[in-house]
């Protein structure tokens, strides 16, 4: 065993807890854990990114509580640890965050530049090892499985030094999550945070996760909870005094991943280069609105933006998705799959605007979003169509017959 | 109300009706079914407010009246009632109940009054005409794989049923497409039928009415308005809202001057696009024929996987031609010659192909192809 400090990040051998100060450095920040060594898959998180960029760059606003979030319609994106303090948190409505915490400097987002960082830090991340996965421009997961030649250091000594020089190099601080796969790496970055390092090891995983409840597993949400509950499932240790068989019998294929997930399993790998599930764009509105007309139309500029991003990645959509936030901040998603992909505005429009009209009835909204997903390469999008004039040969088909039936109609999809 | 019947009558009969039945429903009365006593028989009616169905069965009535019940409760509880049971039905006691008794079972079923089961007038239905449950099925059968599932195109999720007139000759046509490729298929006009309006069945309604002939006599009984369709036969009365909208001029986009013409073996040929298009793991799998002479090469790549090729001797009049179609749309046109010969007819790469049965004129089919 042995004692890491974080910030020498130098390795002393350690017979036993606890580690004490760094015997190189005197710092108090030392890690012992009987696994430190053979654990190689890490999460890492930078802490309260946006608002820690800009307090980096207006040192004014250092000692004080700082939201980046839109006006008072929008929500909180990030909150400061010194908001935080005050009950902000991020996805809050920005009237009740104001409320908690009056004296907050709301601050818009610069995402230009919050972008600039997120890629430079993860250049840093890419340079320890290739295999880094993005999950936001904030986070990764990075597998340092055999980096320890190239190091000539283990793993948790490389993070604990990439962590020092990101620090250093670009004004904010990150956490550290370090364990041996994803499910455990993610939730270990949260557990010391701010500017933490927390290791979950093999030994120590069934005893750390039985009683945490069950919503700390990927894929649950809340309604999955609510069924769960019903079931008397609440912890993860409820789920893992039950049989893998019983909960796929009785939750169908996410019941293997609850049965594997409860008992610190999880095999999916870091991918570097993940595949793009959904590509969607969304609006708050100035006001709370109803009206139908207004809601289309908010529809049209949403559809040519996902259309757009869609055509650049060249991916189509088969499912297209809506999603309503109301005025109460329920949200609600209706989607619809179409006969081929897409990636067509006008047919994302015409299927938003159907899922669209059971749903405006005369609630206010307050935020709109279009979606397309179960993507596909861009060569299978939009096949061409018997009834779609480009390709239906109109001027060649043949008239040696009457049918009773009327012209095509004008609603047909245009171009 | 009170009666007796054979479980396996109720059991054969309530199989039809809870089908209509939706699973999942937002009104309680839709998730019931309507029994009602007649002459000798009781009648059980179900409905999802576009398509209801009624179905006599024949009963011992010791008391008449009518009561709605919950349709899939029902309809498990007769199917695992023990075979060649007598199934009693009594709501002569406490109101808002009916017992059913079979043997040593005994089941207490909450009921709604019948005055709130929406039942759905069919208005007059002035045009009328018989097809035989054959002709029917073959009606359905070779076109309703080609029914439209996008609901933005609603007027294209059903089957479109029309008269149309080819050479003086007049036609009861069946047409359906989803954009990709369409299926038509036509025998003479019935008497009755000559005054009708083109009509859009739903997909639910076609899909209801094949389970149901499937064992059905003789002859059905059609009966039509521009707003609403009947299908009587044996005991069963199926009524159906029609699609409100315009069906699009199928026949323009019917290529009549396509002069490259392959005949395949219907069989060999779906075996082997069949087998090429393993290799594909996408959904939309697309099989690319070459034809070069008398030579006809199917094949197949996916990234992933590899790629697979096949050849068939063939008859083609033309040079050569290259040409993509998504492997399940050819399956399910082959699948509806029941001929030995296939005919193919082309312009080119990019535009429609005219697929028919070698043997039979009645039926044609036309496909997109797609990039290869």
């Amino acid at each position: 065993m042995s004692t890491l400090c974080r910030d020498c990040g130098t390795a002393t051998p350690t017979v036993k807890a606890p580690a004490g100060r760094c015997k190189h450095c005197g710092s108090p920040r030392t890690i012992i854990h009987p696994e430190l060594d053979s654990l190689a898959i890490a999460h890492i998180d930078c802490d309260a990114f946006y608002a820690n960029v800009e307090k980096r760059d207006d040192p004014a606003l250092r000692d004080r509580p700082v939201i980046v979030g839109w006006g008072r319609r929008g929500v909180v994106l990030t909150a400061c640890y010194m908001a935080r303090l005050y009950g902000v948190r991020s996805a809050m409505p920005m009237f009740k965050a104001l409320k908690a915490c009056p004296d907050a400097v709301v601050l818009r987002p610069n995402m230009e530049k919050y972008r600039t960082v997120g890629h430079q830090i993860r250049a840093c991340m890419r340079e320890v090892t290739p295999l880094v996965e993005p999950l936001s421009i904030d986070e990764a997961f990075l597998d340092l499985t055999d980096t320890e030649r190239r190091h000539h250091s283990s793993p948790a000594q490389t993070l604990a030094r990439l962590a020092l020089h990101i620090e250093r190099a670009f004004g904010v601080t990150v956490s550290v999550g370090l364990s041996y796969n994803k499910f455990l790496a993610k939730i270990a970055s949260d557990l010391d945070k701010p500017r933490g390092f927390a290791v979950i090891g093999r030994g120590e995983a069934l005893a750390f996760l039985r009683p945490r409840p069950v919503g700390l597993i990927w894929g649950v949400g809340p309604a999955l909870q609510q069924r769960l509950a019903g079931d008397g499932i609440r912890t993860v240790g409820d789920l893992q005094d039950r049989k893998e068989r019983d909960l796929v019998a009785r939750y169908g294929s996410i019941g293997r991943r609850l049965a594997r997930f409860a008992h610190g399993e999880d095999d999916r790998r870091v991918e570097p280069h993940a595949p793009t599930k959904s590509v969607s764009a969304e609006t708050t509105f100035d006001e709370d609105t109803a009206a139908a007309e207004a809601l289309t139309a908010a529809l049209r500029p949403l559809c040519d933006r996902v259309a757009e991003r869609l055509k650049r990645a060249n991916l189509a959509g088969h499912i297209v998705s809506l999603k309503l936030k109301t005025a109460r901040f329920q949200v609600i998603a209706r989607s619809r799959r179409l006969g081929a992909p897409t990636q067509r505005a006008e047919i994302l429009f015409q299927s938003a605007c159907a899922l669209l009209e059971r749903e405006a009835d005369g609630r206010r909204f307050r935020l709109i979003g279009v979606g397309a997903s179960d993507l596909v390469d861009g060569s299978a999008a939009d096949p061409p169509d018997l009834f779609d004039p480009p390709h239906a040969l109109l001027g060649r088909a043949g008239s040696d017959e009457t049918a009773e039936c009327d012209p095509i109609r004008s609603d047909q999809p245009d171009r | 109300m009170k009666l007796t019947l054979e479980r396996s009558d109720l059991l054969k009969s309530l199989a039809h009706v809870q089908s209509v039945v939706e699973r999942r429903n937002t009104i309680p009365i839709l998730s019931n079914v309507l029994l009602e006593t007649v002459e000798g028989a009781v009648s059980l009616v179900a409905t999802d407010m576009d398509l209801t169905i009624v179905e006599k069965v024949p009963a011992m009535i010791a008391e008449g009246g009518a009561t709605t019940i919950p349709a899939h409760t029902l309809y498990d509880i007769v199917r695992k009632l023990p075979e060649g049971a007598q199934v009693q039905l009594d709501g002569s006691g406490d109101s808002g109940q009916l017992v059913l008794r079979a043997g040593r079972s005994r089941f207490t079923l909450a009921t709604l009054p019948k005055e709130d089961f929406p039942t759905m007038g069919a208005g007059e239905l002035p045009h009328q005409f018989t097809l035989t449950v054959n002709e029917m099925r073959r009606l359905i059968d070779r076109t309703r794989f080609a029914i439209s599932t996008e609901e933005t195109r609603y007027y294209l999720n059903g089957i479109y049923l029309h008269a149309a007139t080819v050479d003086d000759q007049r036609l009861l046509r069946a047409v359906a497409t989803d954009g990709h490729r369409l299926a038509r298929v036509e025998r003479p006009l019935p008497s009755g039928a000559g005054e009708m309006p083109g009509v859009i069945i739903p997909r639910k309604t076609v899909g209801e009415l094949r389970k149901l002939i499937e064992e059905a006599d003789e002859t059905i009984e059609v009966a039509l308005s521009d707003a609403r369709i009947r299908f009587a036969f044996d005991d069963v009365v199926l009524t159906s809202k029609l699609i409100d909208g315009t069906f699009p001029d199928y026949q323009r986009v019917i290529p009549s001057g396509n002069d490259k013409v392959l005949e395949v073996d219907r069989r060999s040929f779906a075996e082997a696009v069949d087998r090429v298009s393993t290799i594909s793991s996408e959904k939309s799998r697309a099989v690319k024929l070459s034809v070069k002479g008398e030579n006809l090469t199917l094949s197949a790549t996916s990234p992933e996987n590899g790629s697979a090729s096949e050849e068939l001797e063939v008859n083609f009049n033309g040079e050569g031609i290259e040409i993509g179609f998504n492997a399940r749309y050819l399956l399910d046109i082959t699948h509806q010659i029941e001929g030995d010969g296939a005919q193919f007819a082309m312009a080119d790469a990019a535009s429609p192909t005219l697929v028919r049965d070698v043997a039979d004129t009645s039926a044609l089919y036309v496909l997109m192809p797609m990039r290869v």
